[in-house]
């Protein structure tokens, strides 16, 4: 089956007054349709610009994207248009995703307003059906951002981005502004629309715990690259990169009978401007040699299990 | 679930951004006076016709330079006219020039901070430097000026005058569309497919706008002076046109014999402008988020 | 940690019915009802809640930093080693603020000063509360720099120079500069990432040891609590609605606020199909309902928990519990 979106060897990278900050740095994934690859790591890792890239809303540097086996990379105009209605986004932070100047009603129009393929009762009865899809209660239709909750936001920002029926979805740390009782109630609603209407996501976020949940596979960045991808299972069963592993103990543990003092990586996290070659995590792992300062490949461990890094056969 | 609740929830009331603005502004008592007296000023000049006692530019030598009296309630001025009636009918071209150049300085300077503030980058650059340029000439200066290679009259005056403020209110609103920008809204706006004239229409510019306009009503007060400062210096609106700044230039030979010629449109000009820079406080403060209640 | 027979005061800290309400013309909002807590020295206690729980607002009231208008301390007694000091007048509490008590804000972004040099900022708290020559205080400066891991030629930088968890780092030796009695820390790591987490709190944890330091630790995170807290009071909508040691409210958990939170927590370790979330909202603290504040989004509710305030219950294991129906809900745990 044709993946919904493919990349290869996609690069991003930003001209900055220091040298070139290499913010996605040859990221080859695929997402198949009605599962959700799950995106972790830290800041300046690049996972919110990986995301950005593929919808088109930065341009790539180098490097190819497929939607449903069409190569957009470089599209524009019409072309351009068509591809961003399969291609949405839901943004993190409910406080600065919606326009403060529009009501919840013309927030979720508005996508369908501007695609001129609608009249206007059907934008009214699609709005409707959305708004009860993610569970936003009528009488909230002509109220304004400052009105609502940021779970509530967050939702609003849900039924816009599926507005269009798009056939992949971005989430771009959907639930880490929210209470984690609000949490629990837009992860389940995520989930349910997943199933409904057959989405394709790319979860990306920092917390381990939410991915988890939510993801079939998993790919770990670092400054850039990918260093493990794996399905979601076995990335917590058998973390096989040095990052991996460091990331999965820094978690504190809710189990009282097995806590474990996290193991602490030295250093911070390196600069992403100018890279020196090799793999970027080498200045803070123990098991670092020579050898990680050439080009790190992915190599398949297990079926299905890819990881970038010279050393796994010795790491514990 | 829950089979009861206790909490007694007063039913949500939907306002929009502009009435939560007024009612924030209401609070201000001072704003309030200060808007207060500024619609008692535009009524009387509307009224002007109706109440004024004299026509404003009938000349009678032998009443001239009166103080104030019952028939001329604030007395008369060099050449006898009734300085009531003029400061009423004066006030149309005083508050009117002062709104007018103010509302066209913020229409042109929306038009080029919206382009400097959605582009950004070279465009950005290029129209920043041709703006600096403009106001590295002394405001006054450059009023004068253009006042000058235009002409005299009501609508060269207001022509003369918005051009200079154009500079500062694009840099307001750029500045501001540059905050906004940084919003995850703007984003979403591209990947709904919106144009780039939706996206600055309908988003970038009714978010960044308001301190553009906290700073124009503060502007129709200096717009007011200026306008009083070119008359008094010969340009602008001339006599027997009753500006207030034209009025106060023509009097002041006589300011020791007859102060009440300089007095009362002296007064006018400062109050029209207390009452104006209160009511932008006012406006300022209510469109300040962090400063509310 | 507190028992149902406490009468003898041996803690080092105490806080007693503290409540406390912002207002403006058009509404109170109660942040903080009658909320009662101790903490024993070198102790933590994980003040645990959602937003808009009220947690800052107890941080910051026991600091009596709360902005002069529009906030009120309505009553509460605060006893810090036995000495009352909710009622000390400013000039009192301005020697006892960053030399006694201390305090570490959320995000460290913020919390430095941008034009002044991080040395300095920590030479200040130590220039405010000792009287000794500028050699010293830079002394002491460095030698904090040290204790938090940041090399002391780096005291003439400023903090845009930092990143976040060195800021942070920064932020808590500037805290803990006169070696303060008690810390309150309001979520220290939440705005980091979870690596750099991991070695913020193994820093608190080291520090609180070496000058046995007695912490209020303000989080959302469970996992947090775990690692680092003795004691724990659960918050909700001002309100303490569980409050016990943490193997009490981790194996324990008896209010159905609490339960609910840890169901609603993904758990790492188990294969679930959907979460399960609390439903409904927190309460608006203007609008609280009448009697529990948890009522509305209970399932165990009933006419009861309408009526007044909820009075602590002990439970089987010994710790407080802001709930009528206990056994109901250990049976419905079951």
């Amino acid at each position: 089956m044709t993946p919904v979106i493919e990349t290869k060897r996609l690069k991003k990278y930003f001209s900055t007054a220091h040298g070139v900050l290499h913010a996605v740095d040859d990221v080859s994934l695929t997402i198949e349709e009605g599962r959700t690859l799950g995106v972790v790591g830290e800041s300046g890792c690049g996972k919110s610009t990986l995301g950005r890239t593929i919808i088109h809303l930065l341009e790539k540097t180098e490097g190819q994207i497929f939607l449903h086996g069409k190569d957009i990379s470089d599209v524009k105009g019409n072309e351009l248009r068509k591809a961003r209605e399969k291609m949405q986004i839901i943004f993190q932070d409910p406080y600065s995703s919606i326009d403060p100047r529009q009501t919840v009603e013309e927030i979720i129009r508005e996508p369908l307003l501007v695609s001129r393929k609608y009249k206007k009762s059907e934008i009214n009865d699609i709005s409707d059906e959305l708004m009860e899809l993610v569970g936003i209660n009528m009488r909230l239709r002509t109220s304004y951002p400052h009105e609502l909750d940021g779970g509530r936001r967050q939702r609003v920002g849900i039924a816009r981005a599926l507005a269009l029926n798009p056939d992949f979805v971005v989430c771009d740390e959907p639930v880490s502004a929210l209470d984690v009782s609000i949490q629990a109630q837009v992860l389940n609603l995520l989930k349910q629309l997943q199933q409904k209407r057959g989405l394709a996501y790319m979860f990306v976020t920092h917390d381990l715990s939410v991915v988890r949940h939510v993801s079939d596979n998993i790919c770990v960045m670092y400054l850039g690259q990918i260093v493990e991808r794996c399905p979601s299972v076995e990335l917590f069963k058998h973390p096989l990169h040095p990052y991996t592993k460091a990331l999965l103990s820094a978690i504190p543990s809710v189990d009282l009978d097995n806590l474990k003092k996290p193991e602490i990586i030295k250093g911070e996290i390196a600069s992403p401007i100018n890279p020196k070659p090799g793999c970027r995590f080498a200045p803070r792992c123990k098991y670092a040699t020579e050898q990680c300062h050439d080009a790190q490949q992915q190599t398949e461990i297990t079926p299905g299990h890819f990881v970038a890094c010279c050393r796994v056969n010795e790491v514990q | 679930m829950s089979n009861m609740t206790g909490n007694k929830k007063k039913a949500p009331k939907s306002s929009s951004n502009g009435m939560r603005i007024l009612k924030q502004m209401s609070y201000n008592r001072l704003a309030m006076l200060g808007a207060f007296i500024l619609l008692i000023e535009v009524v009387l000049a509307l009224l002007a016709p109706v109440i004024a006692p004299h026509n404003y530019a009938s000349i009678d030598i032998a009443v001239a330079m009166q103080g104030p009296s019952l028939t001329y309630p604030l007395g008369t001025d060099d050449m006898g006219r009734d300085i009531l009636s003029r400061l009423l009918y004066g006030a149309r071209y005083s508050i009117g020039m002062g709104i007018l150049a103010v509302s066209f300085g913020m229409f042109f300077g929306c038009i080029v901070g919206s382009i400097a503030g959605f582009y950004g980058g070279k465009v950005d650059n290029i129209i920043m430097r041709i703006l600096d340029v403009i106001q590295s000439l002394p405001s006054m200066v450059l009023v004068i000026v253009l006042s000058a290679v235009l002409g005299a009259g009501f609508f060269n005056t207001i022509l003369a005058l918005s051009i200079g403020g154009i500079p500062a209110n694009a840099r307001l609103l750029r500045a501001q569309m540059f905050k906004v920008r940084e919003n995850e809204y703007m984003e979403a706006a591209v990947s709904i497919n919106c144009s780039k004239i939706r996206i600055i229409v309908k988003h970038l510019l009714p978010n960044s706008i308001s301190p553009m306009i906290v700073s124009a009503t503060m502007g129709v007060a200096s717009m007011i002076v200026a306008a009083a400062g070119l008359s008094f210096l010969g340009l602008g609106v001339q006599p027997p046109a009753p500006e207030w700044g034209a009025m106060l230039s023509s009097s002041r030979q006589f300011i020791r014999t007859s102060p009440h010629m300089v007095i009362f449109p002296g007064l006018a000009i400062g109050i029209t402008v207390l009452a104006l820079n209160l009511m932008g406080d006012g406006l300022r403060d209510a469109l300040d988020p962090k400063l509310k209640r | 940690m507190v028992t149902k027979n406490e009468n003898v005061n041996t803690s080092f800290l105490e806080v007693k019915n503290l409540t406390v309400e912002y207002f403006s013309k058009e509404q109170v909002v109660h942040a903080v009802n009658d909320i009662s807590f101790q903490l024993e020295k070198g102790k933590t206690i994980g003040l645990v809640g959602e937003t808009g729980a009220g947690k800052t607002t107890i941080a910051k009231a026991i600091l009596r930093i709360l902005p002069d208008v529009g906030s009120r301390i309505t009553s509460g007694d605060i006893y810090l080693n036995g000495k009352q000091i909710s009622s000390l007048p400013e000039k009192e509490m301005q020697k006892i603020r960053g030399n006694n008590i201390s305090m570490i804000f959320q995000d460290p972004m913020t919390a430095l000063n941008p034009v002044q040099r991080v040395g300095e900022q920590i030479a200040e708290v130590v220039a405010l509360h000792n009287d000794i020559s500028a050699e010293e205080t830079k002394k002491r400066a460095e030698d904090m720099l040290g204790f938090v891991g940041i090399p002391k030629e780096r005291y003439r930088e400023y903090p845009h120079q930092f990143s976040g968890g060195m800021k942070q780092r920064v932020v808590i030796a500037m805290a803990l500069a006169c070696n303060p009695g008690l810390l309150l820390a309001d979520e220290p790591t939440t705005a980091l990432d979870v690596t750099i987490q991991a070695q913020v709190l193994s820093l608190i944890d080291q520090l609180r040891e070496q000058f046995n330091t007695s912490m209020i630790l303000i989080t959302h995170d469970m996992g947090v609590v775990a690692n680092t807290c003795d004691d724990v009071a659960i918050v909700y909508a001002g309100s303490i609605l569980e409050y016990g040691t943490k193997e009490q409210i981790f194996r324990n958990p008896s209010h159905p606020y609490t339960i609910g939170l840890f169901h609603a927590i993904p758990n790492m370790n188990v294969e679930e199909e959907w979460l399960h979330p609390i439903e409904g909202l927190p309460p608006d603290p203007a609008d609280l309902p009448d009697g529990c504040p948890f009522n509305p989004r209970c399932s165990y509710a009933t006419e009861e928990c309408l009526r007044g305030k909820m009075t602590m219950q002990i439970t089987p294991d010994g710790h407080q519990c802001r709930c009528c129906h206990i056994e109901d809900v250990l049976k419905g745990e079951k």
